[in-house]
């Protein structure tokens, strides 16, 4: 109580001296006092400083951006006479002779290397079905697109193949490029060749992984680059656990035409824990003693390879392409491959055309023989025309020709393999060369004419063949 | 020979004038006269008047007790799910999942743990409603081969029985052209001997057969427009050409429903995707003007171009799209409109010839108009059809063109006869008789559905039915309810869906006769109300209401 009575008179005391030294204080302290407080007040009350000039617009400004702005045309002019405005026309079967402007030639063009494009039996289980079945499927698998002659295929497959299950997609360009990002996802990591064909790069781009190349078969580049990775596994184990690592390769490379060092692979696979994909459109029914691909031609358990997917457009003659490996791998796709769930299934005359192809690649088995000779032959009849160089494996059945010196520019190279393309065209040979989006692919390879080589076609022919692409390179490449 | 039709619509008299004069144009050209009665004008400003006909879509909101049930009952099958994975991790349960090589135990595992979560605990439950195996033509009725599991599921065995003459009402086989007879079936065998089924090879590469050339100079007549490119998968047909169309500084506007197809092509684009609400053009208006106005994010430079990505028949919902105004707003603000006509070719519009003619507009309003065979023309494949710029810079850009083998003969030769007796060029009314029995068939459908208190989605024209089912366990009981009464049915679930709106899927077809879907709708009735599925709280229909229906009695008969 005494506290607070001193503590109220104590500040009574100071209010008086306050009143008092107001009025003692000079006029000027006075004077810039007062100036001050009004500074503080206009501080108080003035908007607040900004760095930027605030960006709303008006409704009017809007309107007039919008009225301003001119987008690019949607697609820019292409030229009349760009070389692939111009298709080659085929009028009848693209098979063992193919009529080509008009022109009939023997066919060194379409991946028909067992020659079933216009095999009667395969035509003629095709019509047993298409009488049956009709022509289209009328849906996806999941909601009655499922036809028994679906589930009679992917058996075969599997049996033909020796893996547990197969699945098959109703386009050939979707198979890998679904399958693909039905297992890698963002944040994993897949490590592909140089060398792989579009559909592969698609798939990688659809999985939104992280993408590592290593040149082309070069397996010591791939193996500096799993071990950078496993140094760098080692300063993150955590992450290390979750991220999946897988190999993407091709059997016989669509691009090169050579082969993947597939028990390097292997080896490499399980050193490292990495997954293997191989995509065989080239090498399935062609390579191996029972056409089942390159797994068959090492010798290597196709157990190792984690996924095995390829089309039936080439060797089969078909429509579609498939996957197979284990049903632990395979089943995933049945939910997660978009091309699979997504997309009507095959129409079933197809599937119908390549069981019976099936049928007949295990019936004869000495077509595979047939055909490595031929490439043999092939490939060795090409060798030494002045100016063109043999890209390619001996067995391969898909040779490129590429110019031995490029005239330095891609489109002159072009335009010069075309002009012997029509040489040989005019003479009853029918080859194409090998087109690429120039800009899309990731590593463009040199242009090239390819050569294929199918059962169908005799010695002759392949000698015809090569002395007419011969005079051809004699005559225009000056 | 539809301009009766047509009633032309625009902002001002001038404007309705020059689109008149752009109708008669595109009319002529696909070879048919314009009588003297096209002068029926409706000038309008309102966005709801430019629609020359009814346009009656609805969506019943879900009622909110089944709401609730649902949610509840999705809670009970994680929970279980959870328990029965925690007894399958102590070898309490068999594990039926497929494992892992001895030899690859020690790799980085390929699926994620939860990754599979719902697959193996809620789907595998209810799994048999689908892949079902048929044996048959995918026409009116079809022939289902028998299954049974011994294992909840895991396996399936065929006991050898075929079920047949079940009532399709899954496939789209919207105009009826899957035959394995008649005249489109001989045809397409008449091809495959001559031509063989394989094509082995790219269109750049020896694989342009005469066949190709015929069926897109057809296609392009078909749908108007000045050329047009054809692809062997309708899948393919929008991942492929989409990232030839738009790229890096290129904005996509992409409704929220679009098909996988759509959404991969514009991801593969590398594009910035925006995506605006289900057929909500203000939605998509405000993406737009923000859009242009702000240009693109961080750098605000002005957008290259943006494009519009849009379905005709939405197929989950069976919803329509807006297409009148879509266009208004595309040509309003200078994008460019990607139309994919998957489920509307052939299936919409007095000609089939999809959305655009169903609401009498002129094709080159769209600029890009993709479409598939699968569906109405009973084959397989896609088209992508525009102006001749367009389609020249595809065949030579095209992802397809240059990488993908062409489409099989046999299947050319389908759609070419199919097309032509849609376009009346096989000297028939054959296909003119289809469109109408679709369009009766597609009105009588829904009709009978909603007055028997079901809720069902979508615009009243559209042949894809989708019936609301909502629960979980309700997906699985109708399925193999219906199947029990010799009817064949789709049910989709999430995530097809979104998680409650669980339902029931009829696609009507013009080869379903009278008797076929009143046996069927009779089915629905009785398994609708065994499973409680007429949840419907509007009233139908009241005799005022009726009269709502007067314009679709008169095309009942």
């Amino acid at each position: 109580m005494i506290q607070t009575t001193k503590m109220a008179s104590g500040q009574q005391w100071v209010l008086v001296e306050m009143v008092q030294a107001f009025y003692e204080a000079p006029a000027y302290h006075l004077i810039l006092e007062g100036i001050l407080i009004l500074w503080i007040i206009r501080l108080l009350f003035s908007k607040t400083y900004k760095l930027q000039e605030r960006s709303d617009l008006t409704e009017k400004e809007k309107e007039e951006l919008i009225e301003e702005w001119q987008p690019e045309p949607l697609v820019p002019a292409v030229s009349n006479d760009h070389p692939s405005l111009n298709y080659d026309v085929v009028t009848g079967p693209p098979s063992h002779k193919i009529t080509v402007n008009g022109k009939e030639c023997i066919n060194f063009a379409s991946f028909n290397f067992l020659g079933l494009l216009d095999n009667e039996r395969v035509k003629q289980k095709a019509l047993a079905s298409l009488k049956k079945y009709g022509v289209g499927t009328c849906g996806p698998r999941g909601f009655y697109g499922t036809f028994d002659v679906h589930l009679e295929l992917e058996e075969r497959l599997a049996k033909f193949m020796k893996t547990e299950e197969a699945i098959i997609y109703s386009y050939g360009f979707a198979t890998i490029a679904s399958a693909i990002p039905a297992y890698s996802k963002r944040g994993d990591i897949v490590f592909v060749d140089e060398a792989a064909c579009f559909s592969i790069q698609k798939g990688l781009q659809a999985s939104r992984s992280f993408i590592k190349y290593f040149k082309h078969n070069d397996m010591e580049d791939l193996e500096r680059l799993l071990k950078e990775q496993e140094l760098e596994d080692q300063k993150n184990p955590r992450k290390a656990r979750v991220t999946r690592r897988f190999i993407v390769v091709e059997g016989l490379y669509m691009n090169t035409s050579d082969i993947c060092p597939l028990p390097e692979l292997v080896k490499l696979k399980y050193k490292y824990k990495v997954r293997i994909f191989l995509e065989e459109s080239m090498s399935f029914g062609v390579l191996g003693e029972h056409g089942r691909g390159v797994t068959e031609h090492f010798g290597v358990s196709i157990d190792d390879i984690d996924l095995i997917s390829a089309n039936m457009e080439n060797a089969v003659a078909s429509i579609g392409g498939f996957c197979c490996g284990r049903s632990f791998v395979i089943d995933h796709q049945r939910l997660s491959g978009q091309g699979y769930c997504f997309s009507a299934s095959l129409p079933p005359m197809l599937a119908s055309a390549a069981i019976e192809a099936l049928n007949i690649m295990e019936e004869d088995p000495e077509i595979f023989t047939i055909l490595r000779e031929k490439c043999k032959h092939a490939h060795k009849a090409l060798q030494d025309i002045p100016g063109l160089k043999v890209v390619g494996e001996a067995f391969a059945p898909a040779l490129h020709l590429q110019l031995e010196h490029s005239t330095g520019s891609r489109e002159s190279d072009v335009r010069t393999l075309r002009s012997i393309i029509d040489y040989c065209l005019d003479r009853q040979i029918a080859l194409t060369q090998a087109r690429y989006l120039d800009k899309e692919e990731r590593f463009l390879p040199p242009p090239s004419i390819r050569v294929v080589v199918t059962v169908e076609q005799t010695e002759e022919e392949i000698e015809k063949a090569t002395s007419c692409i011969r005079e051809a390179a004699l005559a225009r490449l000056e | 020979m539809f301009a009766d039709d047509i009633v032309i619509c625009g902002e001002g008299r001038e404007q309705v004038e020059e689109n008149l004069e752009r109708w008669r144009f595109a009319l002529e050209r696909r070879g048919m006269k314009v009588s003297r009665d096209m002068t029926e004008y409706m000038c309008v400003n309102e966005r709801e008047a430019v629609y020359n006909k009814p346009f009656v879509e609805s969506f019943e909101e879900t009622p909110l007790l089944v709401a609730v049930l649902t949610y509840m009952g999705y809670g009970i099958l994680t929970l279980f799910g959870y328990l029965r994975d925690f007894l399958r991790d102590w070898n309490f349960e068999k594990c039926h999942v497929a494992k892992e090589r001895d030899e690859q135990k020690d790799f980085v595992p390929l699926y994620q743990d939860f990754e599979n979560f719902y697959t193996r605990n809620l789907y595998m439950r209810i799994r048999d409603n689908w892949n079902r195996p048929i044996c048959s033509v995918p026409g009116a009725r079809m022939d289902v081969m028998e299954r049974v599991t011994h294992d909840y599921n895991w396996t399936f065995k065929h006991t050898g029985t075929v079920l047949f003459d079940v009532i399709n009402m899954g496939s789209y086989n919207y105009l009826g052209f899957a035959e394995n007879s008649g005249l489109c079936a001989n045809a397409a065998v008449e091809a495959a001997m001559k031509y063989g089924l394989g094509v082995c090879g790219t269109r750049h590469e020896i694989g342009n057969l005469d066949k190709h050339e015929e069926l897109e100079k057809l296609v392009a007549r078909f749908l108007g427009v000045e050329s047009s490119m054809v692809f062997g998968m309708g899948f393919a047909t929008n991942s492929m050409n989409i990232p030839t169309l738009a790229g890096k500084g290129c904005l996509i506007l992409s409704d929220e429903l679009n098909h996988a197809s759509l959404v991969l092509g514009a991801r593969l684009s590398g594009s910035t995707i925006r995506v605006f609400k289900h057929n909500n053009m203000q939605s998509l208006e405000k993406l737009l003007r923000d859009a242009i106005v702000h240009g693109q994010p961080r750098t605000h430079r002005p957008w290259k171009k943006i494009l519009i990505l849009v379905e005709g028949i939405y197929s989950m919902e069976g919803s329509i799209v807006r297409l009148p105004e879509v266009i208004a707003l595309k040509k309003k603000y200078k994008a460019y409109l990607y139309l994919d006509e998957a489920h509307s070719i052939g299936a919409l519009g007095p000609g089939g010839r999809g959305v655009v003619d169903y609401f009498g507009l002129d094709p080159c309003d769209v600029d890009i108009m993709m479409g598939t065979f699968t569906k109405s023309f009973g084959a397989a494949g896609g088209y992508i059809g525009g102006n001749k710029e367009l389609i020249d810079y595809l065949r030579t850009h095209s992802h397809s063109a240059i990488y993908a083998t062409s489409m099989s003969p046999p299947v050319a030769q389908q759609i070419i006869t199919s097309m032509k007796c849609i376009m009346g060029e096989d000297g028939t009314t054959l296909g003119q008789e289809r469109l109408c029995q679709l369009s009766k068939n597609t009105t009588y459908f829904r009709r009978r559905l909603q007055e028997m208190g079901f809720i069902i989605y979508g615009n009243n024209d559209s042949p894809v039915v989708p019936l609301m089912l909502y629960m979980p366990a309700k997906i699985g009981a109708f399925g193999r309810e219906m199947l029990k009464r010799n009817i064949g049915t789709v049910v989709v679930g999430f995530p097809a869906t979104p998680i409650i709106e669980s339902r029931a899927r009829f696609c009507v077809s013009a080869a379903h006769t009278k008797e076929m879907l009143d046996t069927a709708l009779n089915a629905i009735s009785e398994v609708g109300d065994l499973l409680q599925l007429k949840y419907s709280r509007h009233a139908w229909p009241s005799d005022e209401e009726t009269n709502h229906f007067s314009y679709l009695d008169s095309h009942q008969d």
